[in-house]
């Protein structure tokens, strides 16, 4: 499962105040701290319960200065996770971290050696580059820069965790003398490396290129991947790669109701919420200059499918006839993800079972028709052809069948 | 308008081609242009170019084919030594130099670090100096309803709609616009997020008569600003240019090149 952890009750007329759901909304005129300790409480419980339902594996990411969502450090909310899911068949996947906006990035490797220790050896370790807005602006991370200090960033982390003797690293972007890292992760020579990515750049060539695991976090669902996902494994077939689904991620909007009916009607104001409020972002702070290279960037003037979308303008039929938000009964959402998953040759689905305005209850309602009537549908798909290689080994054996057992 | 020479040269242990587009006749004049890269000043360039050789050197990273150039300098101290390079290869000896906005900062930090290598000054709208009481505006994250106004005083007229159109042909518009995006981001590695990265430390080592150039309805930059650099550089005055924003040269390019040559004799 994953969670942005969004501010739950924005008030109604914030699309006519702000025109950005990052940067520009200011803190005492729109939110409260005491309800904001609710919501990250209520973020932690709603994780937790799905950890007992069954699902597989637990997500939190970074983002800063906005309302979308502000695990401003996810290891915090990932820590909690860890110790609370202990004796539990659940991955702690933090996606993540950035390393391009933390200095000393050793930081985020002892942080994650940390959750790899608490947890037993359950982590997942996510690097995403971050987004414009959250690196260049919240961070002061130089644009044209953001992506080749990831890249070293996560050359230094990896070696910190796995080096036998004491090392010197002497970078463009990090110089450390003497680097001996306390605590190194139970997974040697490293967890299971997963990293986001909006679309196919140098960041996805870059994924391919060392054989991690790639996660396409859209917003606009499986409906709309194709073009994406075709390219991700031409991508793959080029570099040499197999085709292992497991290489794949993808995130997905989800409402599970009894009915059709029932769930278009309990998620209408949420999605409308989060695509109204919480996803508007405008061009300005996510296409700052630098961020995308300049290859990239040439690709994105060429083409860019989404430029022409006013997200305010779409209710939320739109949005779910168009596929971004996976709405129905067990047995709608079944086929429609089905359909997703093969189609893309996803292998790990990450289901986001809470978004916008939802309350715990609805969260966990969702949370419980879809691990109890999609899931079971879903998992082992790909199992009997494909080894996870992108899972921590220790959760391998017992995973999805014991998973489900023990929430049953 | 004189004809034009483009340079390719390979500099910086060969990490480094850039073009210079080198027009007119007479004493050197070295033009360093903004974030926005060499393409929107070229008009202005060649008024310049009327009894001046100017060389207007393509940023690192600007010049078409080499984008990756700009991964070749890491700081404000490699760029310094870069364009003493840069004179090096074209022979020049304290030329006058003139640079607008982040061209102006670069401008600046040249004649501090290398006070006998320019003859003579001109900066136009620089960036380069902070007050807390009057923020400059980053120009890279500005939506268009604040960009327009701030970079011109008439952010309708003539020169804002040249600046900002692109070609119809769809091949000419994705470069034009690749083109004027990427220059922001290769200039904005050195003032990110804020252009202050210690100019008022070194300003005093300028010994080059300064003329310091601004658009009286700047917003990017306010032209209090036009002071502040004025103050702390030993032989400056300022000239405000009426009705004109942070591109004066643009908004008013005929009465920028009489007060630029004006200072310079020519």
């Amino acid at each position: 499962m994953f969670h942005l952890m969004p501010y739950r009750d924005l008030p109604a007329d914030f699309e006519r105040l702000y025109n950005s759901a990052y940067i520009d909304p200011v803190w005492f005129d729109v939110a409260d701290s005491d309800k904001v300790g609710q919501f990250y409480n209520a973020t932690l419980d709603e994780m937790l319960y799905a950890a007992k339902a069954g699902l597989h594996g637990l997500c939190t990411n970074q983002h800063h200065q906005n309302v979308y969502g502000f695990m401003a450090n996810p290891s915090i909310m990932g820590a909690v996770l860890a110790r609370q899911t202990n004796g539990q068949n659940i991955a702690i996947i933090q996606l993540g971290s950035t390393l391009p906006s933390t200095t000393p990035p050793t930081r985020i490797a002892e942080e994650y050696a940390m959750l790899d220790c608490i947890s037993g050896g359950r982590l997942v370790a996510g690097f995403p580059t971050g987004l414009p807005a959250d690196a260049t602006i919240s961070n002061g991370v130089i644009p044209v820069e953001q992506r080749e200090r990831f890249r070293e960033a996560l050359a230094l982390v990896i070696k910190a965790w796995s080096a036998r003797d004491i090392f010197a690293w002497n970078g463009r972007h990090y110089q450390l003398g003497m680097v001996n890292l306390w605590p190194r992760p139970i997974q040697q020579p490293h967890p299971p490396i997963w990293i986001p990515g909006s679309g196919i750049s140098s960041t996805a060539e870059y994924v391919v290129g060392q054989d991690h695991c790639f996660c396409h976090l859209s917003y606009y669902g499986a409906k709309n991947a194709e073009q994406v996902s075709d390219r991700y494994w031409e991508l793959v077939a080029r570099k040499g790669r197999d085709d292992n689904p497991y290489r794949f991620s993808f995130l997905q909007l989800i409402g599970v109701g009894e009915t059709d009916r029932e769930a278009e009607e309990l998620y209408a104001e949420h999605a409308e919420y989060f695509f109204h409020k919480l996803l508007y972002t405008p061009t300005y702070y996510q296409a700052i200059p630098g961020c995308l290279e300049y290859e990239a960037l040439v690709q994105s003037l060429r083409h860019n499918p989404r430029a022409s979308i006013n997200l305010r303008e779409l209710k939320a039929k739109d949005l779910f006839d168009r596929g971004f938000v996976v709405v129905g009964s067990p047995k709608t959402v079944r086929e429609q993800l089905l359909d997703g998953i093969k189609r893309l040759r996803m292998g790990h689905l990450l289901a986001l079972l809470h978004f916008g305005s939802m309350p715990t209850a609805l969260c966990k309602k969702n949370i419980d028709l879809f691990a109890r009537e999609v899931l079971p549908h879903l998992a082992d798909l790909w199992d009997d052809t494909y080894e996870d290689r992108w899972w921590p080994e220790r959760l391998k054996a017992k995973r999805p069948a014991a998973a489900l057992a023990t929430a049953s | 308008m004189a004809a034009r020479e483009v340079r390719r040269l390979s500099l910086w242990q060969d990490r480094i081609q850039t073009e210079v587009e080198i027009s007119g006749r007479g004493q050197p004049l070295v033009y360093l242009h903004g974030p926005w890269g060499l393409a929107p000043d070229r008009a202005f360039v060649a008024g310049l170019a009327d009894g001046h050789t100017v060389y207007a050197p393509k940023f690192p990273g600007t010049t078409h084919g080499n984008p990756d150039a700009i991964h070749a300098l890491d700081n404000w101290f490699d760029l310094t030594v870069y364009y003493g390079e840069l004179f090096d290869k074209l022979e020049l000896s304290a030329p006058a130099v003139v640079g607008h906005s982040f061209g102006g900062l670069v401008a600046a930090e040249f004649a501090a670090s290398a006070p006998k290598s320019v003859g003579r000054l001109v900066l136009i709208d620089p960036v380069g100096l902070w007050r807390d009481d009057a923020p400059v505006k980053n120009w890279m994250i500005l939506s268009d309803k604040v960009r327009r106004p701030s970079l011109f005083a008439n952010s309708d007229g003539e020169a804002a709609r040249r600046f900002f159109d692109v070609p119809s042909d769809p091949a000419e518009r994705i470069d034009t616009l690749a083109q004027f995006i990427w220059a922001q981001a290769c200039s904005g590695k050195f003032v990110w997020p804020i252009a202050d990265r210690g100019f008022s430390k070194h300003a005093h080592r300028i010994a080059a008569p300064t003329l310091i150039v601004w658009g009286a309805g700047d917003g990017i930059i306010p032209p209090v600003y036009a002071q502040e650099f004025a103050r702390r550089i030993a032989d400056a005055r300022v000239e405000l240019i009426d009705d004109a924003g942070h591109l004066p040269h643009l908004e008013h390019p005929e009465a920028v090149t009489k007060v630029v040559r004006t200072f310079l004799g020519s």
